[in-house]
């Protein structure tokens, strides 16, 4: 069976979160378990921060995300964050995001 | 349709088969068996539930669960790159599960981005709708393994050769001449 799927152009969805001290932006996959576990992290954590859904973004919303990955010298593996606009953390790796947000 | 439980089910005997062991974190395990089966109904195919999908099957041959990568990852890592299949010290936790690099070539990755099977299905009306042809043709073509023989009809050959386990570089494309 084959579901259709509403394709958005880039939807960023925001959670919000007592500490707003850096910009988080996650791109994630929504089915991978890996971005749902840095999801959760982050909330728990009450980390304010926007995510994108790349395989919900249509065409021109995945080179969008395509470039702005490899602009900042990222890999196109899921969960990538960008902090403040120019760290990017590829992966769940604790440590680094949580030196990086100074939790 | 496909249920959880047959998602499952496949895992658990793949699993067995190759002597390695399914994430120890039910939570965990759910999530990607959860992202198995909403790929499976969305693309028609168990595509990888952490990578991103063309909705092609043919692009997305190799990232189609049991994915290409998984063994040479579970040997060098000891998971793959989902960490849905474990090696034994991993899932007895002696062993922490962290976050496994991508195997799959970049030149792959980029492409998948430029490549969307289906046409949307609530496109907003008039909306332009980008399909960058000549970057999403894929070619399929038959190759051969040097080593043991075995032969396959796909874009390119296999990570490694699912018979003999020889890498990559041992396939060579394989062409058939008829003469008159
Ligand atoms: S990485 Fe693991 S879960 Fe993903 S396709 Fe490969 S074997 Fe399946």
């Amino acid at each position: 069976m084959r579901r259709s799927v509403r394709w958005e152009r880039m939807k960023i969805a925001k959670v919000p979160g007592k500490n707003n001290k850096h910009k988080v932006l996650m791109y994630a996959i929504s089915t991978c378990a890996w971005c749902k576990l840095t999801k959760k992290f982050l909330k728990d954590n009450n980390i304010e921060y926007e995510y994108v859904d790349v395989d919900l973004s249509n065409i021109e919303g995945r080179e969008k995300i395509r470039r702005e990955i490899l602009k900042r010298g990222g890999s196109l593996s899921y969960p990538a964050i960008i902090i403040d606009d120019k760290i990017l953390i590829n992966g769940f790796r604790k440590d680094e995001i949580k030196e990086t947000l100074e939790i | 349709m496909i249920t959880l439980g047959k998602v499952r089910q496949r895992a658990e005997s793949d699993a067995k088969t190759h002597g390695y062991y399914l994430n120890p974190d039910p939570n965990f395990l759910g999530d990607l068996l959860e992202g198995l089966k909403r790929n499976e109904e969305r693309y028609g195919y168990p595509s990888c539930p952490c990578r991103l999908a063309s909705g092609k099957f043919e692009f997305d041959r190799d990232i189609t669960c049991p994915c290409d990568y998984r063994d040479p990852d579970v040997e060098e890592y000891g998971a793959c790159y989902c960490s849905l299949y474990v090696k034994k010290e991993l899932y007895e936790g002696k062993t922490p599960i962290l976050p496994v690099p991508e195997r799959r070539p970049s030149e792959k990755q980029a492409r998948a981005y430029r490549i969307l099977a289906e046409t949307p299905a609530e496109e907003p009306s008039g909306a332009a709708v980008v399909v960058a042809q000549e970057l999403s043709e894929i070619t399929l073509r038959l190759w051969y393994c040097k080593q043991c023989g075995y032969v396959c009809f796909r874009e390119e050959p296999p990570y490694v050769c699912p018979i003999c386990k020889a890498k990559r570089e041992m396939f060579a494309e394989l062409k058939i001449r008829t003469d008159a």
